[in-house]
């Protein structure tokens, strides 16, 4: 029962993020990139509880995101992208207490992997929007302004993932 | 939920890639019969649709502050210059119609004769796809409800915006004419020559097109106009609508056509309104209409070809490059 709820309380959680992404966020676009806010939340869910968890939540939003409108793309390809994104992520993080620099890094190193891997899928498939200038373009873009963002987002993010967390934990 | 032994969590890693890699699979093989994906995606697009509007209808406010300040008077005004554009919208569709009836070749498009004109439905953009996606595509807030169908021809006050690809109730997604996906049949109101317009892919700004002649003899000049060409049966674009004007031409030996650079005339950067031409569905039915019936993205059409119903009937363009076919 509180798991369901846990689970819910994540998917409002994903919901809410795509929607401030598509519809608020689109208006701050630099260069027509705007702040990967669903990224921002599966990097905090790897901080605060790992790989397995931060894969799970990488496939559903990234899922929420293939799909909702105005995607237009393949869909799974933002699925799989946060996919490895949490994995990875969860795999990196340091041991003990969440630290500044360290949650800077890993949203780069986020940011880098989830654009890129999009990117390639994207090229894999020969959707003609994924050019490698475009790739180029868009993925340092992206790493910078999600970085910026960080501040105003993953603190927020993490304290809600902290407070879904099972007293048991190991 | 947090596995402590490593297997069990690469069970799950490999588990979660191949489920991603499954939906990539039954989605990318997605053809005019739709794909396995389409219902998960109408279900997402038809919840997420109107939560999006409202997101967008809540900030607009703010992001409108530095426009008019919320005085009713500047309300009034902002709709009275609303009302104006989509007089002017609808002005410039007829007279759209009437250059195409002016050309003899076109004369047997009397069926759009006896209409009255096109019934636009208006549409505010609610959501914008982000550059990370590699699509220009934007949602806007009308929907089946609106009449709003796939392939039907988006415009708005400056020109051609693009096509819906696919519609809910509430909500429906643009394709823009500059997305790298997009192909428009175009004309020169110069010389009435044909030619594709393909977009260029930009993710930011207003983005361009290259067009390129069938008529590799005729060779464009910078200023030179373009229009629709039409496709059969109106859809997904209708016959004579401003797209834009030629900046440059290019000409290299290795290619047979001539293309040139086309800036469109609507401005990508700053989508607000738009206009949906809704009546389409007067159209006598076609695989087109059909395609429309059923709601989603396999009206995304691939590869009609030319009608052989005439000496005069215009030649059918298709709306989009077969899937990967690249630049």
């Amino acid at each position: 029962m509180i798991t369901a709820l846990r689970a819910l309380a994540v998917a409002v959680l994903v919901v809410v993020t795509v929607t401030l992404q598509v519809s608020i966020f689109s208006s701050l676009s630099i260069g027509g990139v705007v702040p990967d806010l669903v990224l921002l939340v599966v990097v905090a869910a790897a901080l605060v509880r790992g790989p397995d968890y931060a894969a799970l939540v990488g496939f559903a939003a990234g899922l929420v995101l293939d799909l909702a409108p105005p995607a237009d793309a393949t869909a799974g390809r933002w699925a799989l992208a946060f996919v490895i994104v949490g994995y990875l992520i969860g795999l990196a993080r340091p041991e003990g207490d969440i630290s500044i620099v360290n949650t800077f890094v890993m949203v780069a190193a986020g940011a880098f992997i989830g654009t890129s891997v999009y990117a390639l899928t994207g090229l894999v498939l020969g959707d003609p929007g994924v050019t490698v200038g475009a790739a180029f373009r868009v993925v340092p873009l992206t790493v910078v302004y999600d970085v910026v963002i960080t501040p105003l987002v993953v603190p927020l993010v993490v304290l809600l993932f902290r407070r879904l967390e099972p007293i048991e934990r190991w | 939920m947090q596995p402590t032994d490593p297997r069990v969590s690469r069970v799950l890693l490999g588990f979660l890639v191949l489920a991603s890699l499954t939906i990539i699979t039954l989605d990318a093989r997605r053809d005019t019969a739709g794909s396995p994906v389409d219902p998960l995606r109408t279900a997402t697009s038809a919840v997420l649709g109107p939560v999006e509007t409202a997101a967008a209808s809540l900030a607009r406010p703010i992001e409108a502050i530095p426009r008019y300040f919320g005085d009713v008077r500047d309300l009034r005004r902002h709709e009275a210059q609303l009302e104006a554009t989509n007089a002017a919208l609808k002005q410039r569709l007829r007279a759209g119609r009437a250059n195409r009836h002016r050309s003899a070749e076109l004369q047997r498009i009397g069926v759009f004769a006896s209409r009255t004109g096109y019934s636009i439905a208006r549409a505010q953009v609610v959501a914008i796809g982000p550059a990370q996606a590699f699509t220009r595509a934007v949602t806007v807030d009308a929907g089946t409800n609106d009449g709003v169908r796939p392939n039907q021809t988006v415009v708005n006050a400056d020109g051609l915006v693009g096509r819906i690809v696919s519609a809910t109730a509430k909500t429906a997604t643009v394709l823009l004419i500059v997305d790298g996906k997009s192909v428009v049949g175009g004309r020169l109101t110069r010389s009435m020559e044909l030619g594709l317009l393909s977009g260029e892919g930009d993710l930011s700004g207003s983005g361009g097109l290259k067009l390129s002649l069938v008529d590799h003899t005729v060779s464009p000049r910078p200023g030179d106009v373009v229009v629709t060409w039409g496709s059969h049966g109106g859809a997904p674009y209708l016959p004579g609508i401003p797209v834009g004007s030629v900046v440059s031409v290019h000409s290299s030996p290795a290619e047979l056509t001539q293309t040139a650079e086309v800036r469109p005339y609507a401005d990508f950067s700053s989508l607000d309104v738009v206009g949906i031409v809704t009546s389409s569905t007067s159209h006598k039915p076609s695989s087109t209409a059909n395609n429309a019936m059923s709601g989603s993205r396999q009206a995304r059409p691939t590869a009609r070809s030319a009608r052989p119903t005439g000496g005069a009937a215009p030649p059918t363009v298709s709306g989009a490059k077969p899937k990967g076919s690249g630049r």
